[in-house]
């Protein structure tokens, strides 16, 4: 099992700060398609990957990346600190 | 090492920075910059809300506040932010950076800025009469962060 979190307009379009998944992906990007296929919600959070930003394990990390051994996969949009 | 405070209480910035000034025996120069909630263009800002990420947000800014201390010979660095609700003219957040000469200071304060704004994982969301909406990421953001790189 893997902790998914999801946070600002991520959070609201997939109605969920977050969720435990069981997960076949061997990186972030092939966990994002996953997700995209379970119904329209996910698809149309996820529809435009150049919005996404994903962090495993809190760092981080490009949607090439892989997740094995990970605990925490969270996905957001562009950050908007300062 | 640097220190990292994130609160969602709001702060005053003067004493802040006097807290960190009054640490600083060896250093000549204290650069400090301020974050302030400003209002949006059609002038009926209520509040400004910040989310973020505890625990990373935490990693994020130590590793970035680390960064500054190995590419600047700083003396020391200091990194505060807050999250939640909070209204115009509220200070969102500060830093400040304390060195012997000042254009490692200034250079040090900018490059922190220009990493948190698009690497520390905060989302801002701006409340007005029309409704909420999230603060979209800048172009120019990604660009202030490109020179670091190219160095």
């Amino acid at each position: 099992m893997i902790e998914l979190r999801y946070f600002a307009w991520l959070r609201e379009r997939v109605g969920t700060g977050h969720e435990q998944v069981e997960t076949q992906a061997a990186t972030v990007a092939e966990l994002i398609e996953e997700l995209k296929a379970r119904d329209e919600g996910y698809a149309f959070a996820f529809s435009d990957l150049k919005a996404i930003r994903a962090a495993v394990d809190q760092d981080l990390v490009d949607l090439d990346a892989p997740i094995a051994g990970a605990k925490e996969v969270a996905f957001f949009p562009p950050m908007t600190g300062g | 090492m640097p220190e990292i405070i994130v609160q969602s209480d709001p702060f005053d910035m003067g004493e802040m920075l006097n807290r960190f000034a009054a640490r600083q025996a060896n250093a000549g120069a204290v650069v400090s910059f301020s974050g302030i909630v400003r209002d949006v263009a059609t002038g009926d800002l209520d509040a400004m809300e910040i989310e973020h990420y505890p625990g990373m947000t935490e990693k994020a800014l130590a590793k970035i506040a680390g960064e500054a201390m190995t590419r600047w010979q700083l003396a020391d660095a200091f990194i505060l932010h807050r999250h939640g609700r909070m209204g115009q003219g509220e200070t969102i957040m500060m830093v400040a950076t304390a060195s012997r000469h000042r254009a490692d200071a200034f250079a040090a304060a900018e490059f922190l800025m220009d990493y948190l704004k698009s690497r520390a994982p905060f989302w801002k969301k701006e409340i007005t009469g029309e409704g909420a909406a999230w603060v979209a990421a800048r172009d120019e953001d990604e660009d202030a962060l490109a020179r670091w790189q190219q160095q």
